[in-house]
């Protein structure tokens, strides 16, 4: 029984253990709690941005008041959400024992990490009450710099300490990874949540330090006059566009990659099947956050760099697209001869693959130059970008919550509860943005207060979408709360998980492991 | 001459107005082919392995199959070669799109500025947009305003040379599947050579603040004795309104080229700046505390030095005309605002 055994949720009692913990499992618990509750912000954002939207003209509010809910929502969403998401919650919670560690190599660096991000994550939200951004999520020069309030400085300065959280999360797993393996648990024995979350934290630590020093100089152009973007000042306002998307761009796949490693755990334990080409989808990892620093240029196709400059950006984005289709191929074919249960951790990651699938192969398009003109600041991208990320990123996200859920409580989420939660937001999430790709094709721009009566049906359609993502993350939250209160007890490894954190107790003891396990095979060993 | 016309996958897009667009929408049909292709294999096949290998009995076997180098070099290698096709078909339109260096029959100045358009012609002519408070019709609580009509001639090479004023803004015509960002401090150019005739949508996307989805304008393609007939009366207009008094002359600059009805009212209600009803010689309060009776000297300095008192309840958002308004336009304006009581 779970209850009487000693484990690391009864190791020690009080708020205050927690808020002092040094537990990489306590800390996972933190982000969890922290980040839902951004998402929750960011998510009503979302509905009355669409609500907004429901019809041309004035539905509810202002233009200023939509510009600024349409910030917010894309700020939380990114920085606070789903950059910090995956790696944050279920990395911290898995990724010491999917090695066979006690802990992350920091423990103390850990928990910094997650003061950092509800500093930063204060500061950011303060603006909320005292003077609201309507810059969008991109921040762009000049109109950040010399056209809006004051509160693009703590705005940014937020952003910027959540990426401190995020470079030391970043350089406590790669140091984690590196060092504190178990015995026999060569790199190419470490299951591939841990490639993709490795992946990731590289690009963590490499890119994020470019963003931090973006938003320096833009605060330092905003106080003292620095003429960095503003071309009045003798500055370059597209410079910030290059800086802004040297750091986003490899972010796309900080969103992303760790999601694929969900998504690989998940196609393995419930096709009950080893993994299809594990090197490949290890290092095409890697490729995608190599190439990833290379492409940052595709997200200025039109804003007057060279012709010449477009061309080779393009031509190295469609490399990308290249890693990106070898993972898509290669849990397909895991699912071949597989012996397949859809339970909704599955369902999620079938959701995954298939939303993935749509906004990848419109990422193609958007990489091939003739095109992205006509499509570029349009609804197209809008909706490719949710595809992906939202699509991905919150499809994994799900899914790691369910599959993982009962190793970190002890208790079993319900599955039928995951599975009408699954059905609302996959087919939401596709009744909304779908119709967005087809008014990106007849030509609606996007970050739009209001727009030609001829956009109207599709838009309202998109509105409705979101009432059912919505309605479905209510139903997801309703099956935790519902699984703590009376889930059934989950023993050791209810789906038949191959990997180390199936090999101990749910809940884990305070140290992982009582005798360090030693490895003689491959994570998915399925025969 | 639309490759694979018979699929109407570009139904959705504007009508191809121009002699680029045509080849834009062969690589788009291409492409939602191709892609409709991959999905259908890719998605197909994940749906056919879910309903052809679930787990019927819980202790069913899987296969142990690691990996297979013939198929793995295969779907690396001909996603490889499709996405350079695509690569190098989108860089042929792409450079179709951008003609550099081309000059245009037609060349025109395009000014963006929060949130309004200015069109200049080589020979003077100009047209501003939006001209005033001309809400679009038949939409309840629409903020879009009538755009103001840009005229071209069809057939001919047209080249735009568009700067900012202020942030950054794009210039984008869907039936022409062009855009092109509109930067402070640079020039871009946006050639195009129209060959449907009728009235085509710009819009600006870049986000440039709150207005930024009303900053329209539209460009009606004409023959070419149209267009000259137009460019006559255009002409026309022109000096009749330099014989217009000084406060005439103010409201056009107001309404026009300047673009102030962007952000002031003159009935009194509020857009982004202050109303001017009522404005002259009556007291203002600033931001600071300060307050002063509205003259000459302090229509000037606003003009000018907008951030210098910024009007108590309003945002700085306006930026100096400083070098884009001469002295005596200025007067204009005064004259102008004397007018509104
Ligand atoms: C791996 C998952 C992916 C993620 C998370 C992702 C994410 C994003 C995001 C967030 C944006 C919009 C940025 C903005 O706000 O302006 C974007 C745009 C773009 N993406 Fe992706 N993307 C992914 C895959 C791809 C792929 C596979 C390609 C091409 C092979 C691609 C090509 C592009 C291009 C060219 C743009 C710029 C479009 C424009 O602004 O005109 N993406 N992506
Ligand atoms: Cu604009």
């Amino acid at each position: 029984m779970a209850h009487d055994q000693h484990n690391y949720l009864n190791h020690q009692k009080g708020i205050w253990s927690w808020l002092t913990t040094l537990d990489h499992k306590r800390i996972g618990i933190m982000y969890f709690i922290a980040i839902m509750s951004f998402f929750f912000l960011g998510g009503v954002f979302a509905l009355l941005v669409r609500a907004e939207l429901f019809t041309p003209g004035k539905t509810l509010f202002s233009a200023d008041v939509y510009n600024r809910m349409m910030t917010y929502h894309g700020a939380i969403m990114v920085f606070m959400v789903i950059v910090p998401g995956i790696p944050a919650i279920f990395g911290n919670f898995v990724l010491p024992i999917m090695i066979g560690a006690k802990d992350v190599a920091f423990p103390r660096l850990n928990l910094m990490s997650w003061y950092m991000l509800m500093i930063g994550a204060a500061i950011t939200g303060s603006t909320l009450f005292m003077q609201n951004v309507d810059t969008g999520w991109t921040f762009y020069t000049p109109y950040s710099s010399i056209k809006t309030g004051m509160g693009v400085i703590p705005m940014v300065l937020g952003v910027f300490i959540i990426g401190f959280s995020s470079i030391l999360t970043g350089l406590n797993f790669i140091v984690t990874t590196h060092k504190l393996r178990a015995p026999g648990m060569t790199m190419t024995r470490i299951p591939l949540m841990v490639w993709a979350l490795y992946s990731t934290a590289i690009l963590q630590v490499l890119a994020t330090p470019v963003l931090a020093i973006t938003l320096l100089l833009l605060i330092a152009e905003k106080t003292l006059g620095v003429g960095i973007f503003d071309p009045q000042l003798g500055g370059d306002p597209v410079l910030f566009q290059h800086f802004f998307w040297f750091y986003s761009h490899p972010a796309v796949y900080i969103m992303i990659l760790p999601a694929m490693g969900v998504v690989s755990e998940l196609v393995a334990t419930f096709s009950r099947k080893t993994i299809f080409g594990y090197t490949a989808i290890a290092y095409s990892s890697l490729a995608i956050a190599g190439v990833s620093f290379l492409v940052w240029g595709h997200h200025m196709f039109v804003s007057g760099q060279s012709e010449f400059a477009g061309v080779l950006f393009s031509f190295i984005t469609m490399l990308v697209g290249v890693p990106t289709a070898i993972k898509l191929f290669n849990w397909i074919a895991t699912m071949y001869k597989g012996s397949i249960r859809l339970d909704s951790p599955m369902l999620f990651a079938i959701g995954f693959m298939f939303l993935f699938t749509i906004g990848g192969l419109t990422g193609v398009y958007l990489a091939s130059t003739g095109i992205d003109i006509h499509f570029h600041d349009t609804y197209f991208v809008v909706a490719h970008f949710h595809y992906v990320m939202v699509g991905g990123t919150l499809m994994a996200l799900m899914g790691a919550l369910i599959y993982w859920f009962p190793k970190v409580t002890g208790k079993l989420y319900n599955d039928t509860i995951g599975r009408i939660s699954w059905v609302f937001i996959f087919s939401g999430f596709n009744v909304t943005f779908f119709p967005q790709f087809i008014l990106g094709n007849m030509g609606m721009p996007r970050r739009y207060y209001d727009y030609l009566p001829t956009f109207t049906e599709l838009n309202q359609m998109s509105t409705f979408g979101s009432w059912l993502i919505g309605t479905g993350f209510l139903v997801g939250f309703f099956g935790v709360i519902f699984a703590l209160l009376k889930g059934k007890e989950a023993g050791m490894n209810p789906f038949g998980g191959k990997t180390l954190e199936w090999t101990i107790p749910s809940p884990p003891p305070h140290e992982n492991f009582d005798k360090t396990p030693v490895l003689t095979g491959g994570p998915y060993e399925y025969r | 001459m639309n490759w694979f016309s018979f699929i109407p996958a570009t139904s959705f897009m504007p009508v191809p107005a121009t002699k680029e667009s045509g080849d834009v929408d062969n690589l788009y049909i291409f492409l939602l082919v191709s892609g409709l292709i991959s999905f259908i294999i890719l998605i197909g096949g994940m749906v056919i392995f879910i309903f052809k290998y679930r787990r019927k009995t819980e202790d069913q076997k899987s296969a142990y199959i690691t990996h297979n180098t013939l198929a793995e070099f295969l779907w690396s290698f001909i996603p490889f070669v499709i996405m350079m096709v695509i690569f190098a078909w989108g860089w042929n339109v792409f450079h179709d799109l951008r003609k550099v260096g081309v000059k245009g029959d037609v060349e025109v100045h395009v000014t963006a500025r929060q949130w309004a358009w200015t069109f200049k012609y080589a020979n003077g002519i100009e047209v501003n947009s939006p001209t005033g408070d001309k809400l679009e019709p038949n939409i309840p609580e629409s903020t879009l305003l009538k755009p103001e009509i840009v005229v071209v001639p069809v057939g001919k090479t047209i080249r735009f040379i568009l700067t900012s004023d202020d942030v950054l803004h794009s210039f984008y015509v869907p039936a022409f599947r062009n855009k092109m960002d509109a930067v402070p401090g640079r020039r871009t150019t946006f050639t195009f050579t129209p060959i449907e005739k009728g009235d085509f949508t710009v819009f600006c996307t870049e986000y440039c603040g709150t207005k930024h989805s009303n900053m329209m304008a539209t460009i009606r393609v004409v023959d070419s004795e149209q267009f000259t007939a137009w460019q006559a009366a255009e002409i026309g207009k022109k000096a009749g309104a330099a014989d217009a008094g000084p406060a005439q002359r103010g409201e056009a600059l107001f309404k026009g080229s300047l673009g102030c009805s962007g952000c002031h009212s003159l009935d009194g209600s509020r857009i982004v700046g202050p109303s001017f009803k009522g404005l002259y010689g009556n007291k203002r309060d600033f931001a600071d505390g300060s307050s002063v009776v509205a003259d000459d000297a302090y229509i000037k300095q606003s003009i000018l030095v907008p951030t210098a008192k910024v009007v108590a309840g309003f945002p700085p958002a306006m930026s100096s005309f400083q070098g884009r308004i001469k002295e005596d336009e200025i007067k204009d304006i005064i004259e102008f605002i004397k007018t509104l009581k």
